[in-house]
């Protein structure tokens, strides 16, 4: 037959459009299942983040106080003193601004572009107030007199960056960089890059958490997968059991053993490993996040590669050795690179998870436990810099995106294997 | 060359794996350099302990196994240059034919060029060349199964063990393989244990036949002997078809015996009674009772015909004789066919030789 003839089905319809029918009722059926999972998706998951988004870079707040500035701005090429025009509108735009009582959230924010406005400007409104401007002479001139950093362009210039309504300033300063005058990206002095400091310690801790969980977990997964049925269910236990206590408890249970008067240190003193007035300090610093943390996060290591060892035929370390493999060539080349799969979901999950972990490690990490999770949350409930957190928090996902790329080329993400 | 009889030896071996149960009771076999042989048993009857046993995965409990005259119970797997082939392939999952293939080889060091050549004569030895760049999962099952046969031989290892290797395969390429694997053997001469459930694959495969059951070496012979002369009631209803009347030894002779049945006796040649009164199962074959004889038989009755069977190349016939309605005939269907119908009576006979007097089931 053919390839052009349409083959018919009994009654004469062609039978692709004949299969179609028969299949949309199923297709239908299919997504109405998945539809209130898809809904709950969209609105959890996929609206918060790009509200997030928006947030981050929201910087219409100038842009809205200073409408007549910026449009009598745009001819103004930025190198001289503004002309009188826009001494003007900013004149006439600040004095509706203070009417309204909203001149102080514009001094602050124009403060953050350049040191000192807001003394400036507090001159300003006070002549505002009293009406000792002028508005039949030159406004320039009366401002000028005001106060001599108003002479000065590069406090003109501060304003005319404020503009554009969208501002990529929350991310340079996550990064510890900042716009200078002219618009170009510069650093922050040595002694303000504080959260550099924060993402290389957060990659560093989630990193190593992550060795260690793997370290920890292969042995275990592997013993589960292969042990008889009645140890290994004991076993499954004693790995799932830290799931059904709260993180808090965990935690504290591990400020009580890692302390210097706590039992771990009892226990060294008493095998006399270390003497009793010079106990390690186990918690407070790196050693009581990574043991804690390792701990909370050894089962999602556990898991996956339980599953994916679980499949692999105990015959296949048989088949190496009868061919001629030691234990050990057997195991390399055969049993690990099957788990492949385990490893890759294992430490992408822990090292997730990881990397946005807060609680425990402020808790028993002390100075070096702030990460920058808590960096988020003490601006998300302190300084209520909301766009600032999103900011961090979008940055956040970049970088576990960035990781879950490199990853799939690495590996491919088709290897994963939860479960 | 002279071949070492006893190329492979079991001396005594027991095996339990809960100082309970013996699962492998006083195993004593001998295999020679080059042979074929085959254990043959129902599961559970200790057969591919024994093979574990040999391939270093299971230590004997008690005994030793010997290689070419060396005790191998202490040598790991991996240094006793035995190959084996498992039941579902064990083909390395991540690996290429080719990989699969160079193992063995690339983990004795072996030159490249040298493996390139011996990979390219295992493959051609099963016909698959061309498949070395193939995963084992883009291969059928047959293919697969000749991948793993092909890896346990390119290291020309003395020894070969294969544990149900076609278990997994459909009727027919399984009676395909069988003949494959057999020619295999006996072009490059290697020693084989094979372990089977499948007595018509132990049968075409084998020199000789070990049937195993409950941890026991029950009969140890080729496969002729084997099926035509059983040594006992297991292994006779293991192998083949039989029928069996169960009864009294009334009088004994050299080659003949007297069974009395429930009402009827039968002539028999005893085969492991002794005296008179032993109770003894008889053992017939249903091709060895025939139909209207032509000639004058030590054993003549008439049966009711129950059933009548169809099965292509022959007919099965159910027949009500001697007070059992389970007595099976089987009748070649050539031309001179027999009118065979239900609830016709027919005359039976059979020579006493073929009526085998066992052990008592």
């Amino acid at each position: 037959m053919s390839s052009e003839t349409k083959i018919l089905t009994t009654d004469g319809v062609p039978l692709e459009v004949s299969l179609k029918k028969a299949e949309k009722r199923n297709k239908i059926k299919a997504f109405l299942l998945v539809a209130p999972l898809l809904l709950f998706l969209l609105i959890t998951y996929i609206f918060p983040i790009g509200e997030m988004f928006t947030r981050s870079i929201d910087d219409r707040m100038v842009t809205n106080m200073l409408p007549k500035t910026f449009a009598s701005m745009e001819k103004w090429d930025g190198k001289e003193l503004p002309p009188e025009e826009v001494y003007r509108s900013f004149y006439e735009d600040y004095k509706i601004l203070a009417e309204k009582k909203e001149h102080g959230k514009l001094g602050q924010r124009l403060n953050k572009e350049k040191n000192g406005f807001n003394s400036i400007l507090k001159r300003l409104f006070r002549k505002v107030k009293r009406n000792q401007i002028d508005e039949t002479l030159s406004i320039k001139e009366q401002i000028n007199k005001i106060h001599r950093n108003f002479t000065k362009v590069e406090y003109w210039q501060a304003i005319k960056r404020t503009a554009p309504p969208y501002t990529m300033n929350k991310y340079l300063k996550g990064m510890d960089m900042y716009l200078d005058e002219d618009g170009n990206i510069a650093q922050v002095s040595e002694d303000r890059r504080i959260h550099r400091i924060l993402w290389l310690r957060t990659l560093e801790i989630a990193l190593f958490v992550t060795i260690f969980c793997f370290l920890m977990g292969y042995p275990i997964a592997h013993l589960l997968a292969t042990l008889p049925m009645k140890y290994s269910n004991l076993l499954m236990i004693c790995v799932l059991l830290p799931f059904w206590t709260s993180l808090l408890v965990r935690t504290a249970s591990w400020m009580i053993l890692l302390q210097q008067q706590g039992l771990v240190n009892d226990f060294f003193v008493m095998i006399g490993l270390v003497a009793n007035d010079s106990r390690p300090e186990m918690m407070y610093n790196k050693v009581g996040t990574y043991v804690a943390m390792t701990q909370i996060l050894l089962p999602f290591m556990v898991l996956p590669l339980y599953s994916v060892m679980k499949t692999i035929s105990p015959s296949l370390m048989r088949a190496g050795k009868s061919l001629g493999g030691t234990p050990f060539v057997a195991f390399w080349k055969v049993y690990f690179p099957l788990t492949i799969p385990g490893i890759g979901a294992g430490c992408l999950l822990v090292f997730i998870l990881a990397i946005g972990y807060y609680i425990t490690p402020a808790l028993v990490g002390g100075a070096s436990g702030t990460l920058i999770s808590n960096q988020i949350a003490f601006h998300m409930k302190q300084t209520l810099d909301w766009s600032f957190a999103s900011a961090m928090g979008l940055m956040l996902l970049t970088g576990v995106l960035v990781i879950y790329w490199i990853y799939n080329k690495l590996v491919g993400v088709d290897n994963i294997k939860l479960g | 060359m002279s071949k070492n009889p006893e190329f492979v030896k079991f001396d005594k071996v027991d095996k339990s794996y809960d100082g309970k149960v013996l699962v492998v009771k006083d195993l004593q076999l001998d295999i020679a350099e080059g042979e074929f042989i085959t254990m043959l048993g129902p599961s559970g009857s200790g057969k591919t302990t024994c093979l574990m046993m040999l391939a270093g995965f299971e230590t004997p409990t008690n005994g030793e196994i010997l290689l070419d005259g060396n005790i191998i119970s202490n040598i790991p797997p991996h240094k006793r240059g035995i190959g084996m082939v498992f039941q579902n392939y064990a083909l390395f999952p991540h690996m290429t034919v080719y990989e699969n293939l160079a193992f063995p080889l690339r983990v004795r060091k072996v030159e490249k060029d040298e493996i390139d050549k011996k990979v390219d004569k295992a493959l051609s030895m099963v016909s698959l060349n061309g498949f070395e760049t193939r995963m084992p999962a883009q291969l059928s099952g047959g293919q697969q199964q000749r991948v793993a046969v092909a890896r346990a031989l390119v290291f020309d290892p003395a020894v070969v063990l294969m544990d149900e290797p076609l278990g997994a395969l459909d009727k027919n390429l399984r009676e395909s393989m069988q003949y494959e694997i057999k020619h295999i053997h006996e072009s490059i001469g290697v020693t084989v244990v094979y372990v089977t459930h499948d007595q018509s694959e132990a049968l075409t495969m084998s020199n000789r036949i070990a049937v195993f059951n409950d941890g026991k070496v029950q009969q140890l012979s080729d496969p002729a002997e084997l099926y035509e002369k059983p040594v006992n009631s297991f292994v006779a209803e293991f192998i083949g078809e039989n029928n069996t009347f169960n009864g009294e030894v009334v009088d004994i002779a050299q080659d003949k015996c007297k069974v009395k049945l429930a009402n009827s006796e039968i002539l028999a040649n005893p085969i492991s009674v002794k005296s008179k009164g032993e109770k003894t199962t008889v053992s017939l074959r249903p091709e060895r009772a025939l139909i209207n004889p032509k000639e004058k038989m030590d054993n003549m009755f008439t049966g009711k015909i129950e059933e009548v069977i169809y099965h292509g190349d022959h007919t099965r016939v159910r027949l009500n004789l001697l007070g059992s309605a389970e007595f099976i005939l089987k009748v070649p269907n050539s031309t001179s066919n027999l009118e065979l119908k239900v609830s016709q009576d027919i005359n039976i006979g059979w020579s006493s030789i073929d009526a085998r007097a066992l052990d008592p089931k």
